[in-house]
Parts: structure tokens; sequence; C-alpha cells
């Protein structure tokens, strides 16, 4: 038997449960590119953030209750009653929009540093699945405070499903369990708004699995092939994920504490009324951008397509960006294509915001065209027309370069 | 052989999921319509969603029947889509996604046909409840109903 730990005990318990080497194998000796910049970070932060959810999801549903006559006081009752209610339920709220802020800078990250390119195609995958499944977990959860914006997102999310032919009516009622959104409703969003997280937890840890195969990719792009280019994951990068996780707290404390409600919608403190609609539904600031995409095409069912097509064709784009260099770095034209696409993506969430009329219409139908011009088209010539800057040997060539 | 049985296995598990016995149950009303005077409206509500009951008066009779049927987005004549002509019951739900249209009051703004309007995503209906401007891509839906006596119907 070889011995791996010095303690006898935890040799003893790691020799017929390999958890402990595993472990020490990811979390310690983890052989990690030492140019990492700070936006690797964000994967720790999404990371530190999902179990914040959890956590403070559990708790919350100590208190709440999911019945269309008892949901909305539940949650005042958690907020006004509860002991330190109003923290772990703002700890909560706020936490969904700084996950998706992060995710979506991690994401960028990928989109910048070519992340998603051979050999990380599948880990790029589970990433996505991942962000799917925050998505339903956000929808889900938003639903359950039953406020006007809580009850008229639910209807007009599901009514999506109408948009299929023949059966989409049939879905519809099997999904609300009902002939409108209702108790049924309420209750089942509750269950499976329980039981995503975890389920985000199992691909996170096949995230991390894939991640391990083949390492982080690094600002230069480049495979590392000597042992000197890596430094052990602890203490350089435990450290550095520790700091980063101090100037979020920071960030998401200011928004706890001082401005709670400043992501939110105001409606969402008014009871639901299933026979009033507000006049200007909006979804929360995080799907404004998928939300313009819908709004933009005036057909129904093309509107829905393209909206669940702007997220799926992610799936591709290790494909469809044909340039074998990976990081925009030494990529000069992508890069400008780059700033462009984010700046778009901005565009899009901003006229998701608005009423779908007169030029705001027409800003959102250009973005949303140029979102899949960038995939579809872009990114594929540009891998054949780019001239690429020349590709540094390892990471201390390329540091040198910098110098001088 | 054991994918059809699994399927067949699996099916207790979606149903489960559908309407349950009590929503079903709660699927009929009937409603009183003396006190629904000619040119105006009464909003009820019927599984969980609003029902639009409207006492047309002749004028919004005969706009609704005046209407050329190749200028609609869903054709449908009125005849069809009312069991007395004087008194149109629809649910009031916009086939687009789901919102409540406006008319119901009588400050409500009504749209550019005399009927509906749904703020949501700007879809007309028109005295007939049928869509004539907008996202929406059906006419407001026309619920089961049934006279059971000179001014009671039942719904569902």
């Amino acid at each position: 038997m070889v011995k791996k730990f010095k303690n006898k005990t935890l040799s003893w318990l790691d020799y017929r449960l390999p958890v402990f080497s595993v472990l020490r194998e990811a979390l310690v000796d983890h052989p990690t590119p030492r140019n990492l910049n700070y936006w690797w970070n964000f994967g720790s932060l999404a990371g530190i953030t999902l179990i914040i959810m959890i956590v403070s999801g559990l708790l919350l549903s100590m208190h709440y209750v999911a019945h269309v006559d008892l949901a909305f006081d539940s949650v005042e009752h958690i907020m006004r009653d509860v002991n330190y209610g109003w923290l772990i339920r703002y700890i909560h709220s706020v936490g969904a929009s700084m996950f998706f802020l992060i995710v979506y800078i991690h994401i960028s990250r990928g989109l910048y540093y070519g992340s998603y390119k051979y050999p990380r195609e599948v880990l790029w995958w589970l990433g996505i699945i991942i962000f799917l499944l925050m998505i339903a977990t956000a929808f889900l959860g938003y639903t359950l405070p039953w406020g006007q914006m809580s009850f008229w997102g639910a209807t007009v999310i599901t009514n999506l499903f109408s948009a299929i032919p023949l059966v989409g009516d049939n879905i519809v009622t099997w999904l609300w369990g009902g002939f409108s959104v209702d108790n049924p409703t309420l209750n089942r969003f509750y269950s499976l708004h329980f039981l995503l997280p975890f389920i985000i937890v199992a691909v996170v840890f096949l995230h991390i699995v894939a991640l391990h195969k083949f390492g982080s990719n690094n600002p230069i792009g480049i495979d590392l092939t000597s042992k000197k280019e890596k430094i052990p994951f602890h203490p350089y990068y435990t450290i550095k994920d520790f700091f980063g996780f101090g100037v979020f707290f920071i960030i998401f404390g200011v928004f706890v504490f001082f401005m709670p409600n400043t992501l939110g919608h105001p409606d969402n403190y008014i009871p639901a009324d299933p026979l009033v609609t507000p006049e200007h539904i909006v979804p929360e600031w995080y799907f404004l951008p998928f939300y313009a995409i819908l709004r933009a095409i005036p057909f129904k069912l093309l509107g829905v397509l393209a909206m669940l097509s702007s997220i799926f064709i992610l799936f591709l784009l290790p494909w469809l960006d044909t340039s074998k260099v990976r990081s925009c770095r030494f990529r000069p034209i992508y890069k400008q294509f780059y700033w462009i696409f984010i700046f778009n993506f901005i565009v899009l969430g901003w006229v998701g915001s608005k009423v779908p009329e007169g030029h705001y219409l027409i800003i959102s139908r250009i973005s949303t065209a140029y979102y899949f011009l960038h995939f579809l088209f872009i990114l594929p010539i540009l891998g054949f027309f780019e001239k690429t800057s020349p590709l540094p040997l390892n990471i201390f060539e390329n540091s040198k370069v910098k110098k001088s | 052989m054991a994918a059809v049985g699994s399927a067949f296995a699996i099916w207790p598990f979606i149903d489960s999921m559908n309407p349950s016995a009590d929503v079903l149950a709660l699927g009929s009303k009937e409603v009183d319509l003396n006190d629904i005077d000619k040119g105006s409206t009464k909003t009820i509500k019927w599984r969980g969603k609003p029902v639009f009951i409207k006492h047309r008066t002749d004028e919004e009779i005969s706009q609704a029947r005046e209407v050329n049927l190749e200028n609609l987005k869903d054709p449908q004549k009125d005849e069809d889509r009312v069991i007395k002509p004087e008194w149109l019951v629809v649910v009031g739900v916009c086939s687009h996604l789901g919102c409540i249209p406006l008319g119901q009051k009588e400050t409500d703004v009504k749209g550019d046909f005399n009927g509906w309007f749904c703020p949501c995503h700007g879809s007309h209906y028109d005295s007939s409840g049928r869509v004539r401007k907008g996202p929406a891509p059906k006419n407001l839906e026309i619920p089961k109903y049934k006279f059971v006596d000179k001014n009671k119907i039942k719904i569902g």
C-alpha cells in the first residue's frame, strides 16, 4: 500500500475510499498555467455563488409556502417576522443577479480566449447546459413570490410552448396542471426550483472533470508542454480565488445592504392578479437580450425558435469558429468583432427593456440579425481570411516579448 | 418491446401533471345575464381565466358582420362566433402570449376596431373578438356554452 497521506487513519480510509486523494489531486496538486489572469477567477466565483444560492434557498424554503393564497404573504412573513429573513431573501434574490453576471463574464472570457476550441468542446457544452439549467431555475424561482411580474412572467413564458404546432395547447395545459397559471403550477414550479440546483451541481462536477482532463486554457491560448509553465493549484490559485471572493463579497454586500431591490421590478410587490395584466411585462435584466430576440420577430413560432437558437447556437461554436488560434491576443480582426458582439449583446438587453415599437423594434431587429450573423457568417469566414499574429512557443517567450 | 412497455409505464407519471379531477370539476359555471345592460360588458372568472360577456348593440353587431372575411388573419364569420347575436362570449386571453386585453371598462382603450386592445404586444380585436392587427395569431377563443334559459348561460 502506497502511503499517500502522513495521517495513518486518513491513509487507511483513502486506500478504501479514494476521495481524499482525488480531492488533493484536484484542489492542491492540479498543475495550472502560471499566466492565468483575473478573468479566470469567475469559474470559482460561479461555484461559490451556487453554494450561497443553495444554502440561502434551503433556509427560505423552511418559511415559504407554495400556495396561491399564502405565497405572497409568506414572502412578506420572511421579510418582516423571520429572524434575518430579510437578509436571507435579499441574498437569494440579489445572488441570482450576481450569479448571472458572473456566468456572463465567465462565458465572455471563454469567447475571448477561445476556450471552447479543441480539445475543450465538451467542457464548453457542459457549460452551456449549466447556463440553460440556470435560466430554467431562475425563471421558476421568480414565479414563487407570486407577485404580478411572477404571475405574468410565468404566463407569457409558458405560453411560448403554445407556439408548438398541433400539440402546443395540450403541452401548455400539462405544464400548468390546469387551464391557466394557478395553484398546481405554483406547486410544481416550487418542486422543480428545488430540484434543478442539485442537477446544476452534478453538471458542474462533470464540467470540472472535463476541465481537469486537459487543464485550464490560458490567456495566450497555446498548449503548454513544459512542466515549468504550470504551478500547483494550491497555494497559488486557492489564494487568488479567495482574493476574488473577497472583492466579490464587497460588491455583493453593497447590493444586499444598500440597493437590494435595484435589480428587481417594483411590480412584483403587487400580489398576483389573474384578471389584470401589468402594462409592461419585462423579465429580469439577465433575460432581456433573449427577450429582445423573441420580440424582434413578428411571427410567434419563429420568434420562439430564434430565441432558443440564440443559445443553442453556442453548442456549434467550436466548429463555427474555423480559426486554429485560440486567444484573441493573436487574432487582431476577431478581437474587433468580439467587442462589437459584446456591444451588440448589451444593445439587445437595452431594447429588451423597452416597448417593442418604433425605432426600438428596428434596433432589436438589426441587433438580432447581427447576433446570428456573428456566429453564422463572420466567425466561419474569419478563420480563412484573418492573418493571425505569430504565436509564442511558450509562456516565457510571450512575457519576454511583452517586456521588450 | 421493452421500450413500448416503458412508455406505457411512464404514462401515469406524465399524466399526473395534467389537470386533476377537482380542477376539471371547476370546469362549468352559470351566469345570469339580466344585469348586463345593452352596450355594456361583464368579466367573470372561469377556469382561472377571465371570460368577457358583451351585450352588443345593433351597431356593434352590424359592424362585426360587415367585415370582409378576406381581410381577417383568422377568418371566421361573426355568425359562427355567437349563439344569439346580441351576446358575445369570449375567453379574455390574448392568443399571442396570454395577456388580458383592455376594453372591459368604460374608460379602457378599445383598440382600432371597437373591441379590445392587448397592451402587452399591441394586438387589436374587433367587436366579435377577432384579431385585426398585431402579433396575435388567432381570434379570442369562444368557450363552450349554452343558454339554459332565456337569460342565463352555462359556460363549460
